[in-house]
């Protein structure tokens, strides 16, 4: 800060002044430009521009979509006639023998009423689409002569996209193709279906009132197993996936915690007068916290191979010199005097440890833990994709297929509610037990003290 | 706690209920212990018979991998210079995207935090919404965001950028807001009685009390994006994780480019780590010390 001489002329001091204004207009504009010009560069370096081309709109589209809807598919066997009816064209979801939703007709000819007028038919030899305002599109599969497409006069529209070989129509109600060896029809729906019960399931398709009262009858075991095995949504497996994840962040933080603190004592200055060994623990600190938890995770699922306990220990590895550094200079900061009270009564060094210390470092320590705790679940999320474990490999597997991305959204939406339920739990837990022994002013300190180490 | 108003207890009666908390005390923290400890273990069982390969069997190979991989590049030390300066731009990508995504990540996160404070906000009523964005904002991890938007922007740092801009407007938005409580809300009365828009009381009557703080947690954000950004390289984001994948699964004949990369990156993380350290340090307690 510069200070005014009170001596100076009338002229001299408004120089002066005007320097400093000019000075902190500088500051105000020039810092925004600086940032500006960065962004500008890094808008060319990565090519933003060439990106926007090269996006995939239409992927994004598809998975939009997907997220929140599903089709199913009528599939019929152009070779023996055969038509099938299955939820996303899976196995998994497909309608038992003899069974169709009430839009499908099956029969001699197979009726499928796609809504607003629009009705496809599976006939003996031929597939009708009939679009309301357009006209009839009739094809004749031959494995020799092709689809045989016959449609009305005129031009071909865009939403039609005919070859000898191949038919494919698009319109609102649905989606029809047609090659040599099968005839297919998308109908979309919104909603996930079968999140609780599969097709199979005696259960599917009964509202919740219902199932209320067949509980209360007795079947809410088998409900409960009906639904806890959905082949499709495998809420089982997703139950553990995220139990592997938090026991990774559990175990990692305060696996770390306990070989931290220990190794936080030889670091502080005033419990370890050994200067070079003290040099040492904070060398390795550094070193295990520059390596990284990606580095970490290599190098442990080499050893370990792939699943949870794998991210636990690069966890708690990482977070062993983050903990070491924070504990460490937790203790260079704690009050002699208690230490000396406690001394003063003819206790020994643990003694001193355990009453002079602890109790001063505790609240520090289970705030930082904490604190980790809830940082660490998001950071075993990561971890798990990357080395094979968790909701995160679920996550990256789903999203591998390029399909089911209804699942994905499944998966984000459970991942952003642990994430957000560890938050709340962590600061339900720390807020009980610090304010249960230190007083709501002391809290204060802890807090600001313990902030700048926060990893969010 | 023993009522004193009630006659005055003899000695023995003092020292008896002094001794039953004490021991109550210890009760209920060795019941505790006991309980932490067989969490833990059981905790680590279940991790251990989930994994791939047991602990047992494994710790004794964890220093295999490092070493063949030293060992080699300890044979090919001559051109590891060469790999140092090849990948110095993959380096510098992964170093742009922490530095875009935590630039953009604060100023998103600044309207966030203005919009969500008490006595700063222009929309008093929409505060709860403004504060749930963030904290959903916050709760994603940028791996998720990351791998959804390459498949629909493509690998490359752009995809990158964005879902840790995300993640970082979401954390410093809850910390900014956090700074903002302690503002003094008297330059923004004062900027008000002159007839100053929402932006002017904000960007003359806020930004320069709490420009220090947020610079301070900016830059510790700096340097969790930096292994963030490495980390989202790996799963196909661009930059110096995605090197080091690439020469990663080569396996054995390129163990001297993931060296060259991991040193990269130690030294990267470190250097980052130490200088925004001195920065923060001078940020929050002054220059002159």
């Amino acid at each position: 800060m510069s200070t005014f001489a009170t001596n100076l002329p009338i002229e001299a001091l408004k120089s002066e002044a005007d320097k400093l204004f000019v000075r902190k207009r500088i500051m105000n504009f020039g810092l925004p430009l600086l940032v500006l010009l960065y962004l500008a560069y890094v808008f060319f370096a990565f090519d933003v521009a060439g990106l926007y081309e090269k996006a995939s709109w239409k992927n994004g589209k598809t998975l939009v979509a997907d997220s929140y809807s599903y089709k199913t598919h009528v599939t019929r066997d152009n070779r023996n006639g055969e038509v099938s009816v299955a939820i996303e064209g899976e196995r998994k979801g497909e309608y038992p023998e003899g069974t169709s939703p009430d839009w499908v007709e099956m029969g001699q000819t197979t009726v499928i009423d796609l809504e607003n007028g629009h009705v496809v038919t599976f006939g003996l030899k031929s597939i009708e689409y009939d679009v309301p305002g357009y006209g009839l599109i009739r094809t004749t599969p031959d494995r020799r002569k092709g689809v045989q497409a016959e449609l009305p006069a005129g031009d071909v529209p865009d939403w039609i996209n005919v070859s000898k070989n191949r038919l494919a129509v698009t319109t609102d109600a649905g989606r029809l193709t047609v090659t040599r060896n099968r005839s297919e029809v998308f109908r979309y729906f919104n909603g996930w279906e079968l999140f609780w019960f599969t097709l199979d399931s005696p259960y599917y398709g009964k509202g919740p009132g219902e199932l209320m009262g067949l509980a209360f009858a007795g079947e809410a075991g088998a409900i409960w197993t009906e639904f806890w095995t959905n082949k499709m949504w495998r809420h089982q497996d997703v139950a553990w996936a995220i139990f592997e994840t938090i026991l990774m962040a559990f175990l990692g933080t305060l696996g770390a915690g306990i070989v931290a603190l220990p190794l936080a004592f030889i670091a502080a200055r005033n419990f370890n007068p050994l200067g070079s060994v003290r040099f040492g623990v904070r060398r390795v600190f550094d070193f295990v916290r520059g390596v990284d938890a990606l580095i970490w995770t290599v190098v442990l699922s080499r050893a370990f191979g792939p699943g949870p306990l794998t991210g636990a220990l690069a966890i708690l590895v990482t977070d062993t010199g983050t903990f070491g550094k924070i504990f460490s200079e937790a203790l260079e900061n704690v009050d002699k005097k208690q230490i000396e009270g406690v001394q003063s009564t003819g206790a020994n060094a643990p003694q001193r440890y355990r009453f002079g210390v602890i109790p001063q470092i505790t609240p520090v320590l289970i705030s930082q833990l904490l604190y980790f705790l809830e940082s660490n679940t998001r950071s075993a999320t990561i971890i798990g994709a990357i080395t094979g474990g968790g909701i995160g490999l679920l996550l990256t597997q789903a999203i591998i297929t390029q399909k089911d991305w209804e699942e994905v959204a499944y998966y984000i939406v459970l991942i952003i509610l642990m994430v957000m339920f560890m938050d709340w739990f962590s600061g339900w837990l720390r807020r009980k037990l610090i304010s249960g022994d230190v007083k709501t002013p002391r809290k204060r300190k802890v807090d600001s003290k313990a902030k700048p180490f926060v990893l969010p | 706690m023993t009522d004193l108003s009630a006659g005055s207890p003899s000695v023995a009666e003092i020292r008896d209920d002094y001794a039953a908390q004490v021991q109550r005390k210890r009760v209920y923290g060795g019941i505790l212990l006991i309980l932490f400890v067989s969490l833990m273990a059981a905790g680590f069982r279940t991790a251990d018979a989930r994994n791939a390969g047991s602990f047992t069997d494994g710790w004794h190979r964890i220093l295999d991998y490092p070493t063949e991989v030293l060992s080699e590049a300890w044979e090919k030390v001559a051109l590891l210079p060469a790999h140092l300066v090849h990948f110095m731009p993959a380096l510098i990508e992964t170093l742009n995207i922490a530095a875009a995504s935590t630039l953009i990540g604060a100023v998103v996160g600044t309207f966030l935090s203005l919009l969500a404070t008490r006595g700063m906000a222009p929309w008093p009523a929409l505060i709860p919404l403004f504060r749930r964005i963030s904290d959903i904002c916050r709760a994603v991890p940028e791996i998720v965001i990351a791998l959804v938007l390459i498949f629909v922007l493509g690998g490359g740092p752009v995809p990158a950028m964005i879902a840790i801009a995300i993640h970082t407007a979401g954390a410093l938005g809850k910390l900014f807001s956090e700074v903002n409580e302690n503002a003094s809300l008297k330059p923004v009365e004062g900027l008000h009685s002159v007839g100053a828009s929402w932006a002017q009381r904000m960007y003359l009557g806020v930004i320069p009390q709490v420009g220090p703080n947020y610079v301070s947690y900016a830059l510790l954000r700096f340097e969790i994006n930096i292994r963030a950004s490495a980390i989202l390289g790996f799963v196909g984001a661009g930059g110096i994780g995605y090197e080091l994948r690439n020469s990663m699964s080569w396996g054995q004949g390129k163990y001297d480019e993931a060296a060259a990369i991991f040193i990269l990156l130690f030294v990267t993380i470190v250097l980052v780590d130490q200088l925004s350290g001195v920065l923060r340090n001078r940020l929050t307690h002054g220059a002159a010390k």
